[in-house]
């Protein structure tokens, strides 16, 4: 059946979209607020942006935030991709069990716990904690995102594809890059923005990870909220939400194109 | 048939991420639980080692008599760990039950929606899941608190003359908790339901079944398997939350997470804080392999 609207499920929906993107649109309409008070409306006003601008510390803290996640999102997608692709495609191998236990069980583990014995492995082994530690912190829990995002993709794929593809003499590698890349491609690209927020957002794994030096945007922003809620951290999550929406809808676009065009090359395919 | 992992390549796709979870996810919990058997000293690192390679296996047997229960006892025997560790359970279970009766009227909606819109629906639920779960514990902050926008709200309306307590109180955590969570609770469940053969219901409903009678007796039952995803997404990692609760709750708030956060950037209690990380694993470990289990089935079940 098709579906309906009816009115209980339309009230639903209203108020179940209200109830989550109510308290967004708030947090944004006062990061414009003139007042200094977050709760008192005193008229439109861009200064909290332009103060924004000129604090130092927070700036910097951006700059370590976006490096971190660039690199942890690029290698975490690289080995999730690698463990979709293990999980997928070799059913059975030694140690398939734990395998599996290792890439589910970050998705559900407490952040304080991770956090904790992430930091007592670096003392352990003698790692200097700061920029490097935090990089290799994230690439651990985000990798393992990636690698339920794309595999869930791998599963619904046809594989007699890659099989052809090697019946025609590439190798597995070749076949890989060819053939089975560019069709999981979207699901790659979305694991890759997700590792990304996710690196862009953590606030404890970073909190127990992070030394001297590296002090991330959410810790930042983390260190200012508890001293009180200001207009200038409004601009700063505004500005954040805007990065991440237009991501988002940029992603999904192009998607939706690269979908278009595969259906009408495979019509075309088909009618040649 | 050839497989696309064979050989030397295949290997290596297991190899390397395998061998990146072992060292970065599984060797760290060792890690934890040798030095929640240690003890607490003024130095950097602030315990004192139980063991070392370089003592060799003579060391090592020295030092196995010097390990000590001493912190697990230190927790056993505080009631501020215990009620931490109880309250933490319950509020993580009311958040859990809180969350599913939000989520499901939404992901019910969402599914019976017409084709067309659905995809926008699953994007508009999505959407804010990514954007900073920080930030979204903040725009709460400014919502709840005495002066905030809801009270202004509700006194606005004239349904109330005083401000609510709501911030820094459990309630305010709860709806934290709700908020944060509920698009993990509303996927699994739009999944399941959205498979649904709903001309199950039209037979109910032909037969005489009211829509209520219908509801329970076929669609509910059917989502369990949703249901029970969901509340394990939100239960597991609700338990260890420490950002909602140091945020939004009061300092009568209890709750685990925020307790081994204090003892160790507070009281840089090392030995104590891994030993509160052990124990809050061991309380957890069979929702998480209960998880993986269903993860495991629902994986093979697709391919």
């Amino acid at each position: 059946m098709a579906g309906t609207w009816g009115r209980f499920n339309i009230t639903a929906l209203v108020l179940g979209f209200a109830f989550l993107y109510l308290p967004i649109l708030l947090l944004v309409i006062y990061s414009f607020n003139e007042s200094r008070l977050v709760t008192v409306w005193a008229g439109f006003s861009t200064r909290w942006y332009v103060s924004l601008f000129s604090n130092r510390g927070l700036m910097d803290a951006a700059w370590v935030t976006a490096r971190v996640a660039f690199i942890s999102a690029t290698v975490a997608t690289v080995l999730g991709t690698m463990a979709a692709v293990a999980l997928t495609r070799y059913t059975r191998f030694r140690g398939r069990l734990l395998f599996s236990g290792m890439v589910f069980a970050p998705l559900v583990m407490p952040e304080v716990i991770t956090g904790l014995s992430l930091l007592l492995l670096f003392v352990a082994i003698g790692f200097d904690r700061g920029f490097m530690t935090v990089t290799l912190a994230h690439i651990t829990f985000s990798m393992c995102f990636v690698a339920v995002v794309v595999q869930s993709r791998l599963v619904s794929f046809d594989r007699s594809l890659e099989e052809a593809a090697m019946d025609l003499g590439a190798t597995p590698l070749r076949a890989f890059f060819q053939v089975t890349l560019p069709i999981i491609l979207p699901a790659v690209i979305s694991g890759w923005m997700l590792a990304f927020t996710l690196s862009l957002d953590d606030l404890v794994i970073a909190s127990f990870t992070s030394g001297p030096g590296a002090t991330t945007l959410p810790m930042k922003i983390y260190s200012q909220v508890r001293l009180g809620v200001t207009p200038e951290i409004n601009a700063v999550c505004t500005i954040l939400i805007g990065i991440v929406t237009l991501g988002v809808i940029a992603a999904s676009v192009v998607n939706k194109r690269r979908e278009v065009r595969r259906q009408r090359e495979e019509r075309l395919a088909f009618a040649g | 048939m050839r497989k696309l992992v064979s050989g030397l390549g295949g290997r290596a796709v297991i190899a390397v991420p395998y061998l990146w979870l072992f060292i970065f996810f599984l060797v760290p919990f060792f890690i934890v639980l040798k030095i929640s058997l240690s003890q607490v000293t003024i130095a950097i690192p602030p315990y004192i080692p139980v063991f070392n390679w370089q003592d060799g296996l003579a060391g090592f047997f020295q030092k196995l008599g010097a390990l000590s229960l001493d912190n697990y006892l230190w927790l056993a025997d505080d009631p501020l760990y215990v009620n931490a560790y109880l309250s933490s359970l319950r509020i993580a279970a009311v958040s859990t039950l809180l969350t599913l009766l939000v989520g499901y009227p939404l992901a019910y909606g969402m599914a019976r929606a017409p084709l067309a819109v659905r995809p926008i629906l699953l994007m508009m639920v999505i959407l804010p899941f990514w954007t900073s779960f920080l930030i979204r514990v903040y725009a709460w902050i400014g919502i709840l608190k005495p002066e905030g926008l809801l009270n202004q709200f509700l006194m606005f309306l004239g349904i109330i003359d005083q401000p609510l307590v709501i911030a820094n109180t459990t309630t305010a955590v709860y709806i934290g908790i709700v908020y944060s969570y509920l698009p993990f609770m509303v996927l699994p469940l739009y999944a399941t339901l959205e498979k649904m053969d709903y001309s199950l219901i039209e037979a109910a409903e032909d037969l005489g079944c009211t829509p209520l009678a219908a509801f329970w007796k076929i669609t509910f039952p059917l989502s369990l398997a949703g249901v029970l995803a969901g509340c394990m997404l939100v239960f597991i990692p609700a338990v260890g939350e420490f950002v909602i609760p140091d945020l939004l709750g009061g300092s009568g708030t209890l709750m685990i997470g925020k307790t081994l956060w204090n003892e160790f950037f507070a009281n840089r209690d090392w030995p104590v804080s891994s030993a509160v990380a052990i124990v809050l694993l061991l309380i957890l470990v069979l929702p998480i392999v209960y998880f993986q289990r269903a993860q495991a089935r629902a994986q093979e079940r697709a391919g």
